[in-house]
């Protein structure tokens, strides 16, 4: 019963639903006042996105005609539950929900679920930018996962087991250099921001894979990316920055480290331009190969 | 009033999502929506963002005097807004058709086809007032008192 009730508040207040949604929409409206500031202007106030939020649920649906009416109002859903499932996984500061073997092999197939949808939800809507966007992330995803999968793997190699638990107590090592430069290195294009934002490219092609979503469904597919931004954060700082023992000051770390990542990520969008789909995918499989290979190679010889 | 009308009215005047058409305009008013997003006028402080995709936008912008090649492009744009949703008629040639007035290509104006809830008049209007036309919009949205709504209730 205990068990029961720990797994109910992790998914629906810390760190599932509630604490998730709120901490990605700071993350959001942070990428987006740090992009207008550095563009000179003066940018969104805090609660921006929250409001963009309520008023799409508040929206009338308008399912287009061709499609699949039982996918269109699916898939949102199943990307949003997909995120907050893996977010009750990773052993967060506060996470009340204890870590267990192969949890890491879980978190990995939930962390690609709302990119099918992504997927699914361009080809389902019929429209031909939807495709086209859909195509350019299914494209992606085979290149941005070599180094990411590469430096999971390569940190589970090293801490010698498949549980969260056991990769962030890993003791300190080369391995752990190389597999977070791999990791930082696939966060832009799994966030889908600027370097690698081709699959929603915006004005290139209108409005990426969510073209034809409004209404509810759109609201639901924001939330999802919001929470997806706060679990591929929670994953790299629970593997990657080990954990102090004191709960307020591991907190603080959880913090202060997820919120200049953000910045980071931000910063990079905003210097650079967008890529093509084939330079994208060759960038990871040169330098997303590099890392990975690197980071292999200090897991196999250590 | 029930707290969670309030938040969705207070959302619907604080983001309101654009999306541009132009109905044969000279292209004076389109360029003047540009400067609106610049870091001089910066619409996003209130909450404005720019849409690619008519279903995700809520305040439909209109320039041109609405020419016969352009009147399907923009009943079809108007059909594919998702409800609540807003009308603002950039310029004098939605309006009265200006200079294109009694042109045979000409098929306006523009409330011949879709009800205009606020009209910015100007050749072309400031990026100040387009702002202002997006702000009063956004104010009829959040009382419910746009075109679109009223016929809602109505019905």
């Amino acid at each position: 019963m205990n068990d029961f009730l720990h797994v109910a508040f992790a998914l629906l207040v810390w760190p599932g639903m509630l604490g998730a949604a709120a901490l990605g929409l700071l993350y959001l409206w942070i990428a987006r006042k740090l992009t207008a500031r550095l563009q000179g202007r003066k940018g969104p106030p805090f609660y921006q996105p929250l409001f963009d939020l309520v008023k799409l649920l508040g929206k009338q649906t308008v399912v287009p005609g061709e499609a699949n009416r039982r996918l269109f109002y699916g898939l949102p859903v199943i990307a949003v539950a997909a995120t907050a499932l893996g977010l009750v996984i990773v052993p967060v500061p506060g996470n009340p929900v204890p870590s267990f073997t192969g949890d890491v092999v879980l978190l990995l197939f939930l962390l690609e679920v709302p990119v099918f949808c992504d997927v699914l939800a361009g080809y389902v809507t019929q429209s031909i930018y939807g495709q086209v966007s859909a195509m350019r992330e299914g494209v992606l995803m085979l290149g941005y996962n070599v180094p990411f999968l590469a430096a999971v793997v390569a940190m589970a190699q090293h801490a010698g087991g498949f549980s969260l638990a056991e990769l962030g107590s890993a003791p300190w090592g080369w391995v752990g250099v190389f597999a977070a430069i791999a990791f930082l290195l696939a966060i832009p294009a799994r966030l889908k921001s600027n370097p690698f934002s081709i699959p929603n490219a915006e004005q290139e092609i209108v409005a990426g894979a969510h073209i034809e979503y409004n209404g509810a469904p759109l609201a639901l597919f924001e939330l999802s990316h919001a929470l997806e931004v706060v679990l591929l954060i929670n994953l790299f700082m629970v593997i990657f920055v080990p954990s102090v023992g004191n709960r307020s000051v591991d907190a603080f770390i959880y913090l202060s480290g997820s919120v200049a990542l953000v910045c980071a990520v931000t910063v990079i969008a905003a210097m650079t331009a967008r890529m093509t789909v084939v330079r994208a995918f060759r960038f990871y499989w040169v330098w997303g190969g590099i890392a990975a290979v690197a980071s292999m190679a200090a897991a196999v010889m250590s | 009033m029930n707290p969670f009308a309030w938040l969705l009215n207070l959302s619907r005047r604080k983001s309101p999502w654009i999306y541009c058409a132009s109905a044969g305009s000279c292209n004076g008013c389109d360029i003047e929506i540009g400067p609106c997003m610049n870091p001089r006028y910066d619409a996003e402080q209130l909450g404005v963002l720019r849409q690619g995709s008519p279903k995700h936008a809520d305040i439909l912008l209109i320039t041109g005097p609405v020419t016969r090649r352009s009147r399907d492009a923009l009943l079809s744009v108007y059909a594919q807004m998702p409800s609540p949703k807003a009308v603002v008629a950039l310029g004098s040639c939605p309006a009265s058709g200006n200079v294109y007035w009694r042109s045979p290509s000409v098929d306006g104006p523009v409330s011949k086809f879709v009800p205009v809830d606020v009209w910015v008049p100007g050749c072309p209007p400031r990026p100040q007032q387009i702002l202002a036309g997006i702000a009063q919009a956004a104010q009829l949205l959040a009382r419910g008192l746009t075109a679109d709504q009223n016929r809602q209730e109505a019905s």
